[in-house]
């Protein structure tokens, strides 16, 4: 048959985000693809030049409504290493807590949305419902449910009670058991296996020549996570990457299923070792010169690029996030898969479109 | 067969949802909602305005104004934190949906015992 080409998205049922993809099929197999970018562009970077260091904190976060507070906190990082602020060892911990409590989050709203994808309905209600219990948790520690507003320059705006951490360790059970009891529905199904096995495979050396990041890159079988670089409290707990070796859409489910334990787990470690102490050190000077910085967000490496001139205004914020590293796999997976698994195939590497154009 | 476990339990269990309008969730008492001001208190020094980051708050000094537009606002709390008197506050429930777009202005009334006059 001769090739159609069909475009797909950016209006997809299945796409929370426009993503556009021109994809070349024959006979319902996928050819090629070709992506495009830049709906949602919103110049968030060029902000830098008319918003001051600490106003750009609250920009930042916007890039993102999933990972807010990672990237406010690899915005702080940034800024600090630039004014050679030490945040205190509390503020470190607290910064862990809510990181991986984002990433719970962030998981369950993926597995329900994937859910979603391949018209499983009720799935994906069974994982928001746990979902809401984490949100609830960052609205009463942080304030507001996604964009937490809780870093700042030197340290953290909000501190945790000693009820409230009972509360959320409380609450993370109650999250544990019930993600649990969803286990043998996500990956032990026999449809669901069938939409995921053996689909979308990316093997190890592609992973790692089209610099995969996150959860897709470990699936592939590389152990490779930005949190074993020890930034806020990391190096002080202990825990290892989740890997799977397939590559395929089903090993991304599973690496993704099983880091919500092992953030829960780095939570009830971080909360075992919290220390007393100041929540933040008043920055002194502003930033000068230019710095990297990096932390590992639910979907992967998030990278900044930040230079100062020693002005008020940054003059330069760049910022790299992993669904744009993520995309290059994307069109590697794609030739020689079924049109129908298109957005299933899609939706494994948690595309976040906003992020990726800013 | 290995489904009558779950429907059981689910007709036994309460409903996961609120039955909204009529029941409504109980706020937390750290939330940031719908922000307030004491303007009695306001001195008028225009901090606020000044690290707000989605600049929403305008203050001036003559007119004795202190304006928000609270579609602008991200709730972020920066101003309630940076604020030398502590005159502002927030909420905890966000502000409720309206029907048309309009700014919330305040003007600090002159104070009734007028400060004596240097002499
Ligand atoms: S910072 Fe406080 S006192 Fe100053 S203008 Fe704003 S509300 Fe008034
Ligand atoms: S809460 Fe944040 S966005 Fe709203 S007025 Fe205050 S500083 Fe501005």
């Amino acid at each position: 048959m001769a090739k159609t080409v069909l475009p797909f998205g950016p209006q997809h049922p299945v796409l929370p985000e426009p993503l556009h993809l021109t994809l070349t099929i024959e006979d319902e197999i996928v050819k090629e693809a070709i992506p495009k970018l830049g709906y949602v562009h919103r110049g968030l970077e060029k902000l830098a030049e008319i918003r001051d260091h600490n106003q750009m904190i609250y920009i930042v976060e916007r890039v993102c409504g999933i990972c807010s507070c990672l990237h406010a906190l690899c915005y702080c990082q940034g800024i600090e290493s630039l004014m050679g602020l030490e945040v205190p060892s509390r503020a470190k911990y607290l910064r862990t807590i809510w990181s991986e409590m984002h990433r719970i989050h962030s998981h369950l709203l993926w597995l329900g949305l994937f859910a979603d994808a391949f018209g499983f309905e009720s799935l994906f209600m069974q994982f928001w419902r746990i979902r809401e219990r984490v949100m609830d948790l960052q609205e009463e520690t942080a304030g507001n449910r996604v964009i937490l507003s809780v870093n700042q320059v030197g340290g953290v705006r909000r501190d945790i009670s000693a009820e409230s951490a009972q509360w959320i360790l409380d609450t993370l059970k109650t999250v544990e058991k019930e993600t649990l009891q969803l286990k043998s529905t996500i990956l032990d199904d026999y449809t669901v296996k069938l939409r995921t096995v053996g689909k979308g495979v990316l093997t190890k050396e592609k992973a790692y020549e089209l610099g995969a990041a996150g959860p897709t890159l470990r699936a592939s079988g590389i152990a490779q996570d930005m949190r074993q670089t020890g930034y806020a409290a990391y190096s002080e707990l202990d825990f290892a990457p989740v890997v799977e070796t397939d590559g395929d859409c089903y090993a991304r489910t599973t690496v993704r299923f099983n880091e919500i334990f092992q953030a829960i787990d780095l939570i009830r470690q971080a909360f075992s070792k919290l220390p007393e102490g100041e929540l933040a050190v008043k920055p002194k000077g502003l930033p000068t010169g230019e710095v990297v910085s990096r932390v590992e967000q639910p979907r992967g490496e998030c990278l900044y690029y930040i230079r100062g001139a020693g002005k008020k205004f940054l003059e330069r914020v760049r910022i790299r996030t992993p669904t744009f590293a993520n995309i290059p796999p994307l069109l590697d997976m794609l030739p020689g898969c079924d049109l129908a698994d298109v957005p299933v195939l899609i939706l494994t590497i948690d595309p976040c479109i906003s992020c990726t154009e800013r | 067969m290995f489904m009558t476990k779950t429907i059981l339990k689910n007709l036994l269990t309460k409903y996961a949802t609120r039955l909204y309008p009529f029941q409504k969730r109980e706020t937390f008492a750290h939330s940031r909602g719908e922000l307030k001001i004491d303007m009695e208190k306001c001195i008028l020094c225009g901090v606020c305005q000044m690290r707000c980051p989605s600049q929403c708050i305008k203050v001036d000094k003559q007119a004795k104004t202190w304006e928000v537009d609270p579609f602008s606002c991200v709730y972020c709390g920066v101003c309630v934190e940076a604020c030398p008197v502590k005159c502002l506050y927030q909420e905890k429930l966000y502000r409720a949906a309206v029907a048309e777009k309009d700014m919330v202005m305040h003007v600090q009334q002159p104070k009734e015992t007028a400060e004596p006059a240097a002499t």
